[in-house]
This record gives C-alpha cells, sequence and structure tokens, in this order.
C-alpha cells in the first residue's frame, strides 16, 4: 500500500460528523485546510508583529507578497478592482500555502482535490457574475459581444464566447487540480522506484541512485509548480474580475 | 446514505474481502472524485477560507498595508526635508555669492577712490609746485630786471666819471661836470 501512488489522495475520517443525512466530518482534508490558514495566517500576522519602517527579512517577504498581488491586481484590473484585493489575496496565499504544505512527505494536498479547486473556481466566477450585474446591470452582458464584429459573426462570436465563459470554472480549476495530482504522482512514483529498487540488493540500490536523482528534481520542479499555479490562480481571477469591471472589452 | 461508503473507505486497507459490494465499489473510485466527502469537502473549505479572508481582510492587510504607507509617507517627507535643505542650502550659496560680488565691487571701489584721489592730490601738488615756481621764477626775472635797470642807470655815472677823470690827465684841469653829463649822453645814445 505503500507503494500506491493514489494512497495519498485518500481522505480520512478524524472526527465524524452528520448533519441532515449529509457527511460534514472533520477530515484529514479539513485538517489541512485548518493548517494552511493557520500557517499562513501565522506567518503573515507574526512576520509583520513589529510593524518595522526597516523591514525584517521575514517582514519583507509578507511585505513583497502584498504588493506582487497588489501590482497583479492593479495591472489587470485597474485601480477600481483594488476592492477585491483582500478576496484575491486570501486566495493566492491560501492555494500558495497549500501547495507546498503538500510537497511535505506524509502531509495531505488540499488542492489535489478537484471538488476544492472547483469551489475556489465557483466562488471567482460566483463572484465575477454576481458583482458584473450589480455594477453594470444588464450591461454586464455586453461581455459576450465584442466590439468591432461584423453582423453577421454576431451570433457565432456570442456563442463561442458563452462557451469560453462557462469553461472558466472548469479550467480553472482542472487546471489546478491536475497539476497537483500529476506532481504528486509523479513524484509518488519515483520515490517508489527507490524503495522497490533497493530491495533488490547491491545492484538495485546503485541502480535506485536515478530515480533517487530524478525525485530530488522532480521535488524542485514541484515547488516551482505550487507557486506557478497559485500565480496563475491569481492572476485568472483578476482577469476574470477585470471582465466584471469594464465589460464592454 | 452517504455514511456508508466513507466509512467503509476508512478501514479499506486490510479487511477489503469481507466487505460488502458497495465498498468494493467505493473502494474502486480514484479519490479525488469520490463525491462521498464532496459536502465536508465544501464545508470545511468554506468555513477554513472564510475565516482566512476575515482574518486577512480585518488584521494583516490593513496592517501591511499600513507599514507600507508610513514607509511611502516617510520617504516621501524625508525627500521633501531633503529637497528643502538643498533648496536653503542653494539659497545660502547665492547669498553668499551675492555678498561675495558685493564685497569685490566694493573694494574696487574703494580702490579706485583711493587711487583717484591720490591723483588728483599729486596733481594739485604739482600745480602747486608748478605755480610757485613760476612764481619764483617771475620773481627773479623781476628782480634781473631791477638790477639790469639799475645798472643801466649807473652806467651813465660811471662813464661821466671816467670821462671825467680821462679829461683831468689829458687836458689837466677840471672838466667842467655839466658838459661832461652831456657829453657822454650824447655818446650814449
Amino acid at each position: 500500500m505503500s507503494n500506491d501512488p493514489i494512497h495519498q489522495f485518500h481522505i480520512t475520517k478524524l472526527i465524524p460528523i452528520e448533519i441532515g443525512g449529509y457527511d460534514f466530518s472533520f477530515t484529514n482534508s479539513s485538517a489541512f485546510m485548518v493548517a494552511t490558514i493557520a500557517v499562513a495566517g501565522a506567518f503573515l500576522f507574526l512576520t509583520t508583529s513589529s510593524r518595522g519602517l526597516i523591514p525584517s527579512r521575514l517582514q519583507s517577504i509578507s511585505e513583497m507578497s502584498y504588493e506582487f498581488v497588489a501590482s497583479m491586481l492593479r495591472d489587470a484590473a485597474g485601480s477600481h478592482g483594488m476592492k477585491f484585493f483582500p478576496f484575491v489575496f486570501s486566495l493566492f496565499m491560501f492555494v500558495l500555502v497549500a501547495n507546498l504544505l503538500g510537497l511535505f512527505p506524509y502531509f495531505f494536498t488540499v488542492t489535489s482535490q478537484i471538488i476544492v479547486t472547483f469551489a475556489l473556481a465557483l466562488l471567482v466566477i460566483g463572484t465575477v457574475i454576481v458583482y458584473g450585474f450589480m455594477k453594470n446591470g444588464i450591461g454586464f452582458l455586453k461581455l459576450f459581444v465584442p466590439s468591432g464584429v461584423p453582423g453577421i459573426l454576431v451570433p457565432l462570436v456570442v456563442l463561442i464566447e458563452i462557451i469560453s465563459f462557462l469553461s472558466r470554472p472548469i479550467s480553472l480549476s482542472v487546471r489546478l487540480f491536475a497539476n497537483m495530482l500529476a506532481g504528486h504522482i509523479t513524484l509518488k512514483v519515483f520515490a517508489g522506484f527507490v524503495a522497490s529498487l533497493s530491495a533488490f540488493g547491491a545492484i538495485g540500490v546503485a541502480g535506485s541512485i536515478l530515480p533517487l536523482a530524478m525525485t530530488v528534481a522532480i521535488t524542485a520542479l514541484e515547488v516551482l509548480v505550487a507557486f506557478l499555479q497559485a500565480y496563475v490562480f491569481a492572476v485568472l481571477t483578476c482577469m476574470y474580475l477585470n471582465d466584471a469591471l469594464h465589460p464592454g472589452h | 446514505m452517504f455514511v456508508t461508503p466513507a466509512f467503509a473507505q476508512e478501514q479499506a486497507p486490510a479487511t477489503n474481502e469481507t466487505h460488502s459490494l458497495e465498498h468494493a465499489e467505493s473502494e474502486a473510485k480514484f479519490p479525488p472524485f469520490d463525491p462521498s466527502f464532496y459536502p465536508s469537502q465544501i464545508l470545511w473549505l468554506a468555513i477554513t477560507f472564510g475565516l482566512f479572508y476575515i482574518f486577512l481582510k480585518r488584521v494583516v492587510l490593513p496592517r501591511v498595508g499600513g507599514i507600507l504607507e508610513v514607509r511611502r509617507d516617510r520617504i516621501a517627507q524625508d525627500l521633501d526635508q531633503a529637497a528643502l535643505m538643498k533648496s536653503e542650502a542653494d539659497a545660502a550659496v547665492a547669498a553668499y555669492e551675492q555678498e561675495l560680488a558685493e564685497a569685490k565691487a566694493k573694494a574696487n571701489a574703494i580702490g579706485q577712490q583711493a587711487r583717484d584721489g591720490a591723483k588728483a592730490d599729486a596733481e594739485a601738488e604739482r600745480k602747486q609746485v608748478e605755480a610757485g615756481l613760476e612764481q619764483k621764477l617771475a620773481e627773479a626775472e623781476g628782480r634781473i630786471a631791477a638790477i639790469k635797470a639799475a645798472a643801466m642807470k649807473e652806467v651813465g655815472t660811471i662813464a661821466e666819471d671816467t670821462t671825467a677823470a680821462i679829461v683831468q690827465e689829458l687836458v689837466g684841469g677840471k672838466a667842467d661836470k655839466a658838459a661832461v653829463a652831456a657829453a657822454v649822453k650824447a655818446a650814449q645814445e
């Protein structure tokens, strides 16, 4: 079982809770969600507690992540978009820390659960739709009619725009989920080779050096992917929010 | 309804065979696609992400924003102060240069004045000396003229005396004084 690459995605109940016939148990996944917000929240809170005019190294990290997300949002959605800054920053930090925590051996990766990433993506799209109609009223539908399109093509273009809009939550969630899932499975498979090869004596141990090196390399790659996927998630969120703010392209 | 597969899954690895068909089905499922945990996942995600959002929005982001704001203000303030100091320094340099120029001009003026004064004094003195000399020259010339006139006047007397003496020697006896005087006067003219 220890060599089963899928095993790491199993959910186990820690505290069974059942309400109205639905299972709301506190699981290992829930525990790592709590750990994610605890680590991220504590880091951001503690490193900035001294409020140094000249930042310490750790305070710089918090400030850099703040300014990173702030400039990302401002570039994509303009200064009006800054009202969504707490939302985008929370999303970025949550996904980033969940991804990074998942890289520790024996830890559970929250973002490797399609339902989690899909819920986050629906939250983004839901915010876009609700805010888009709230701010622009029916004018939000202009989003589906790009300007400067010849009359004959309009129905076709509108159809394509609607399909692409509806596929956004799917692409947003599947991108993150698939990246985390594939990375962890690859890592586990290569690490499994090391274990099973070294069972064949001296030659096996010698032969396991290659998969071991691969495991190290893939771990480094996964750190990059963890950051990159959080970044991609946040950037796309900013771009979708821009559609809600300025639907007229 | 949702509970059974979930419970079964928990004990899945060791006792796989002894479980029901229902369990075998759930075991075959790829865990992320197993819907039995979806309600739990969504609920806990909502709770944790909600708390995280509120915590960041209420506590962390105002604080970090405040730190950055304070720093930006401080830098702007320092820059303003530096600019102010620079302008003050520039003003001081300008004032110093102006004062220097004024002092130079003043020194030049004083020098010029002194030079002019000295020149005028020398000129006046020279003129005075020249005037004195001229006066003395005139005086001397006057005296010479007087002496000459006096000498010329005495020439007649001497000539009369000499004539009288010569006449006495040559003729013997005393010459008439008036005749001699008339003769000299005639000779003189």
